[in-house]
């Protein structure tokens, strides 16, 4: 797709492009915006409510974190389906194609030149917000790993539609452990996502494009010349 | 049953008090919720001598009343388990209690629906008049029966009655006269105090349901519900629904259909449905989901023996027949419970005894089947014999998990044939009785002799487990078993086996495998920052633009 005729080797132009002028533009319409917040409150309450349920603090019944979790993770499976209908109708889920150029800068930087006070090596593209690492991780998120702990959900849920079943109490038990499993992970990625927030400027600086919506990018001249005729209002300066 | 006949005093010197009230009775006349005022009835006004002469004035009228009572386990004591095939009921089965009733007829039948039953071996009496219609159908108050004669009532104020109180005159006359749908002292004058007393034998069945409250028995709260019995123990031709030989583990008929009233079984279901819990929220399709594993009892009777009656949760025979250093029989009453009265914990008659209330029942798979460990039966005295054993599991796709009363006992046993005996223990005038003479030898031979079983003259004492159901004592819904009860790590459940329960593993192989890679991203983002600060430090200023 990077190769279309039409689409110019933004991985190149951000290498090297020498005309591009820093710029800040709207990037993060209010949807994704709201999808993103709502998604982040809904993961806390269903940490804090699978933790309940299992027993690590009792902070709340068991009854209310059954309720709650289920509602809320319906309710995120909601916003799902419209962040899916959004991504796909925009074209926005471009962002999260994984590629492999700049891959291997950008995981060095991480585990090598971070250390050594080395600047971000991925300059932020007004189509590629996101860089190979994090469409890499964000692409396996979606299409891995959240599949598999909302349809572990799922399932669970729905025990009473399939117990009658051959082996249905086993396979419950098989679901609970993936479901188990991969919330794990989730907290796991939740951690490292806030953790690389606090690589770069600053903490706040970090999350100030998911509040605001707008990010310094690189745009080309005509990227530049097109948004000062047609979108002046998502250019902020 | 005193109480009734003194508040009925107590209301008519109000009444009379009460001149205007009555006056305005007298323009507005109470219409009598029965189409027939029994003391109205000639048969009725004559001073009876006998309860037989009561029954016979009864069936002068209620033809056929006697046969419809001979047709029911309250007369038969006999009840043939059509899947085990199994001969139960109180003329045969053995308990952990006082064991039998061969050979200690006059005093367990005096629990009896008839007149005169002292001898097990023979079917009770075969004359119509034989049948006792006043022990369910006597509103007076003031029936009874002796706890010693063969199910006739007091006529001097002599002995003790069947719920221990001391004997008084019971007026015949005021009793047929006073008759009606049965009541909760009626049925309760016999089923609160099987074993030999308030709540011994159930555990859910006990002197407070005459008058509970709310939070003991929400269904028979007289402020509330109120249920008689008979509310769900619906009854045809004399036939009550519900049994503990063949139980109603499970009732997928669910309230029968639109305005039709189900009145073949006492099941929860029968009313409630079988999706009885609000199906708009979470919490009650969640509950719903439940019921065809979980009966209505195990949440909604989180414990037992509530209300400040005590059951007897263990009985040891064993120790039975100590004296005291006069020589008397010893006994000691070391438990008080809730409602201040002081239980028994030893008796030379009957041995040590322990108690229990509010008790948290004790769990298990239930089909609805119950197969009696009966007297030809070999045991394994070795292990704890069960009495009766609870039928049941996970996958038979037909029992759910039900709470029961597991009563401990240490009880006799032929010790060469290995099984369990009945013993002869009532009988003042007996050689043999063991409450007489503390003669185990004696006792077992004549109780065998009288079962017409098979003894070897060697006996021993072995522990007995029995499970009673429970099923009365249901709840308010609030103080229903919390859903964290039993979804924990050893929760209430714990023991059973063949199911997951949600909640109650955080440590299982994926919780583990998931904490590993969790604690590891957690653990490579520690690291990272520590690095970042040590290589850092050396280099100032060098990471801001």
């Amino acid at each position: 797709m990077t190769d279309a005729p039409h689409a110019p080797n933004l991985d190149n132009v951000v290498e090297t492009c020498p005309d591009c002028n820093e710029r800040e533009v709207l990037i993060y319409p209010k949807f994704e915006r709201l999808w993103h917040w709502s998604q982040a409150g809904s993961i806390m309450i269903l940490m804090f409510t699978g933790l309940g349920m299992n027993g690590f603090h009792s902070l709340i019944s068991f009854e209310l974190a059954v309720r709650l979790h289920t509602l809320v993770a319906l309710a995120l499976l909601l916003l799902w389906v419209f962040a899916t209908f959004w991504l796909f109708t925009t074209g926005t889920y471009k962002v999260f194609l994984p590629r492999v150029v700049g891959l291997f800068k950008v995981a060095r930087f991480y585990a090598y030149g971070v250390f050594k006070g080395e600047h971000h090596p991925y300059q932020k593209s007004l189509t590629r917000r996101l860089n190979p690492l994090q469409a890499l991780a964000y692409s396996a998120l979606k299409t891995v790993v959240f599949p598999l702990v909302w349809g572990s959900g799922i399932v669970y849920l729905t025990y009473n539609f399939w117990e009658p079943l051959p082996n249905a109490s086993l396979w419950l038990e098989v679901v609970a452990n993936v479901h188990l499993a991969v919330a794990w992970f989730v907290a796991g990625f939740v951690i490292l996502h806030i953790y690389l927030l606090t690589i770069g400027h600053s903490f706040r600086e970090g999350v100030r494009p998911m509040i605001r919506g707008t990010e310094t990018v690189a745009l080309t001249p005509e990227q530049e010349a097109y948004l000062e005729r047609h979108e002046t209002w998502r250019l902020v300066k | 049953m005193r109480k009734l006949g003194l508040g009925r005093i107590v209301l008519a010197v109000v009444l009379g008090m009460a001149g205007p009230a009555a006056l305005w009775a007298q323009e507005t006349p109470q219409i009598s919720e029965s189409t027939a005022d029994h003391s109205k009835f000639k048969e009725l006004q004559k001073d009876f001598a006998s309860g037989p002469e009561v029954t016979a004035a009864c069936l002068s009228c209620h033809t056929e009343a006697a046969t419809q009572v001979k047709h029911s386990i309250h007369w038969k004591w006999e009840f043939d388990n059509p899947t085990t095939g199994q001969t139960l009921g109180k003329r045969h089965v053995l308990n952990s209690f006082c064991g039998n009733v061969a050979s200690n007829e006059p005093r367990c039948t005096s629990c009896h629906v008839g007149y005169g039953w002292d001898d097990m071996d023979q079917p009770p009496p075969a004359q119509d008049a034989a049948v006792d219609c006043l022990v369910c159908h006597d509103t007076s108050g003031q029936y009874t029966k002796l706890a010693t004669g063969a199910g006739h009532p007091p006529m001097a104020a002599k002995g003790k009655t069947i719920t221990g109180a001391d004997a008084w005159v019971v007026d015949l006359k005021e009793a047929a006269q006073s008759v009606g749908e049965p009541t909760r002292q009626n049925c309760g004058s016999c089923h609160f105090y099987g074993g030999g007393g308030d709540n011994v034998k159930h555990g859910d069945l006990s002197s407070a349901l005459y008058h509970p409250a709310r939070d003991v028995d929400v269904h028979m709260a007289e402020d509330g519900l109120n249920f008689t019995c008979e509310t769900c123990h619906h009854s045809d031709k004399h036939v009550f629904a519900g049994s503990r030989y063949d139980v109603h583990a499970t009732d997928p008929e669910g309230a029968g259909q639109p305005g039709m009233m189900r009145k073949d079984v006492a099941t929860c279901e029968s009313c409630h449905g079988d999706t009885p819990h609000d199906m708009l929220t979470v919490t009650g399709i969640k509950l719903n989901d439940h019921v065809d594993r979980v009966a209505c009892q195990t949440c909604h009777i989180p414990s037992f023996a509530r209300g400040g009656v005590a059951t007897k949760t263990r009985w040891d025979w064993s120790t039975a027949g100590k004296m005291d250093e006069q020589g008397q029989p010893l006994h000691l009453s070391e438990y008080t419970q809730g409602d201040g009265k002081e239980l028994h914990t030893y008796l030379a008659t009957k041995g040590d005894f322990e108690y229990g209330e509010n008790v948290v029942p004790y769990y298990s798979w239930f089909n609805g089947q119950v197969d009696y460990t009966t007297a030809d039966e070999v045991i394994d005295p070795s292990q704890v014999v069960e009495v009766n054993r609870i039928a049941g599991s996970a996958e038979d796709g037909r029992s759910r998990i039900w709470p029961f009363k597991r009563m401990e006992g240490r009880q006799a046993y032929d010790s060469v044939l290995n099984h369990l005996v009945y013993s002869n223990v009532w009988g003042p005038t007996t050689e043999t009785a063991f409450w007489t003479n503390f003669d185990w030898g004696k006792a077992i031979e004549a109780g065998m002799k009288a079962a017409g079983a098979e003894y070897s003259g060697q006996y021993g004492f072995v522990d007995t487990h029995m499970y009673w159901p429970i099923t009365h004592m249901v709840a308010p819904s609030e103080d229903a078993v919390a859903c964290d009860e039993c979804h924990t790590s050893n929760g209430r459940l714990a023991g059973l086996a063949g199911f997951y329960m949600p909640g109650s593993q955080p440590f299982s192989i994926g919780g583990i495998l998931g904490m590993l890679v969790f604690v590891a991203m957690a653990g490579g983002v520690l690291l990272h920052t520590t690095l970042r600060v040590i290589m850092r430090g050396g280099k100032k200023g060098t990471t801001h633009d």
